[in-house]
């Protein structure tokens, strides 16, 4: 990582930040962090604006440390230590001197007396680092309202993708050592909705795993079309005995099937391999499947988003993945397969892309009505088309065609998903 | 007879409306008319529209089966859908 781009603040000028608060979200070409400040103190001033992109090591904002006036640290992107402290902008010089703040309002100087604030204590955020009558509005807030203001330890970004989510904060646990709930501590996995344009991040990634994979690895496709008439039919008497917001969703119990087949055939797969000239270790292991989902159509993303782990009955964890995160996520899920669903955008099938150092991906189209022979007569049943495209180097034909027969076969028991 | 779901057109619009705005809020709701898709238009996924299915029932306490998904593609199928009140 080089390079990071400042999605979102999480503090403004003259909010008080802890030792470990996340104070903004940084997006890197292969996810989006957290940033967390390394000092206690007052925001002073924010350097990057939502959007700019910066090196490593930039600093990002001026937090006036408490106790002395001394000068203002950075917080900066993680993964690399502090930085000595940047050369302190020469508008924020009035700060520095106490007792000689820059006040050109008449209304901020009448407010603050009226307020008995003390003007060298507020940071100011006007023309050359002058206070501002909001500046002293905000001061008068901060002492009014300490006790709001000390939060439980969650951080924003945490507390805002529950409220997303519609998880109580206060029911969340930090899994970290300091304590702190964070966003990965809450439940189910991420999608911040990101429309992708020309040059995003997301795309940049994806562009480039996917040509490393065409480039590297011999896939080969296999395909079949499957009834999915007796898991639709079990499928709709399940869901008409549940409540409304337990349904299962079709593509949950293709999902399901997919996991248990790979499960089932024991056969020789590759655990996949990061270098083009070693090809991927054959082992005797069940293909290991993570579950995946392409993003919604709507979203325009087919970067493959994990959307959990093995789901452990036909209700794979709800929600999707964030796109920026996924190519991380994929990794370190150990997953070797990928599965992509564009059921909902209305095609038959898709011949995919395998995502490296994943050895198969495997697809499902639309689940129409089609005709169907059966026995000697031809009846109209909804049937998908799955297809697999694997490593030639890690599995041989028979090998995918054996798991694409199991996930039809696992189909037509569905109640056994 | 009557369920106590039954409500106008108005009612059914507004409510669909509003609980479209709570799943997928965006300028694309402001210009949406009565026949267009829903899924199409608003780019609602089958998670999106569970969760739509799911409100409306919460709200209208009128419990609405997959059978009747077929209905409920547009707000113009929504409002009749509601507005029947009683569902066979």
């Amino acid at each position: 990582m080089e390079s990071g781009t400042v999605v979102e603040w999480l503090v403004a000028p003259g909010d008080r930040v802890h030792r470990g608060d996340v104070v903004a979200v940084v997006d890197t070409d292969k996810a989006a962090i957290d940033v967390e400040c390394f000092a206690d103190g007052v925001v002073d001033r924010l350097l990057v604006q939502p959007g700019q992109r910066v090196a490593v090591g930039a600093p990002l904002a001026l937090i006036e440390s408490d106790g002395a006036r001394a000068a203002p640290r950075a917080t900066e992107p993680p993964l690399s230590p502090p930085e000595p402290s940047p050369p302190e902008p020469p508008e924020a010089e009035p700060l520095a001197e106490a007792g000689a703040p820059a006040v050109h309002s008449p209304l901020a100087r009448k407010r603050a007396a009226d307020a008995e604030i003390d003007l060298a204590t507020v940071p100011g955020t006007g023309p050359g680092g002058s206070i501002t009558r909001a500046d002293v509005d905000r001061a008068i807030e901060h002492r009014k309202a300490p006790k709001e203001r000390e939060r439980p330890r969650i951080s924003p970004y945490a507390r805002r993708l529950a409220a997303e989510r519609g998880v109580d904060p206060d029911t969340l646990r930090a899994a970290g050592p300091d304590g702190v709930v964070r966003a990965r501590d809450v439940p189910a996995p991420a999608l911040i909705l990101r429309a992708p344009r020309p040059g995003d991040a997301a795309r940049r990634a994806t562009a480039a795993l996917m040509a490393r994979a065409n480039h590297e690895i011999p896939h080969y496709y296999l395909a079949l079309d499957i009834d999915l008439g007796p898991a639709m039919e079990w499928l709709r008497g399940h869901n008409r005995a549940i409540p409304v917001a337990d349904r299962v969703l079709p593509a949950a119990v293709l999902l399901r099937a997919v996991v248990l087949a790979a499960r089932a055939s024991r056969s020789s797969t590759g655990t996949g391999s990061t270098t083009t000239s070693s090809p991927p270790t054959p082992c005797t292991s069940a293909w290991r499947c993570r579950c995946a989902r392409a993003a919604s159509p709507s979203r325009s993303s087919t970067t493959p988003a994990r959307s959990g782990s093995t789901p452990d009955g036909p209700h794979p964890r709800r929600g999707r993945a964030r796109a920026g995160r996924t190519d991380a996520l994929v990794r370190a899920s150990g997953a070797t397969i990928t599965v992509t669903n564009l059921g909902e955008l209305g095609v038959d099938r898709v011949d995919g892309v395998i995502h490296p150092p994943q050895v198969a991906l495997i697809g499902f189209g639309t689940a129409r009505r089609r005709p169907w022979a059966d026995g000697d007569a031809v009846t109209v049943r909804p049937v998908v088309t799955v297809t697999l495209a694997a490593d030639h180097r890690a599995s041989d034909g028979a090998v995918g065609a054996r798991l694409l027969r199991e996930i039809d076969r696992r189909l037509h028991r569905p109640e056994e998903l | 007879m009557n369920s106590p779901a039954r409500m106008t057109d108005e009612q059914a619009e507004a409510l669909v409306r509003d609980v479209l705005r709570s799943v997928a809020p965006g300028p694309a709701l402001d210009t949406l008319t009565e026949h267009d898709d829903l899924r199409e238009t608003l780019g609602l996924d089958s998670l999106d529209f569970l969760a739509v299915v799911t409100r409306v029932s919460e709200r209208t306490g009128r419990r609405i089966e997959e059978d009747d998904y077929d209905r409920l593609a547009d707000l113009a199928g929504w409002m009749s859908y509601l507005a029947d009140g009683q569902e066979g």
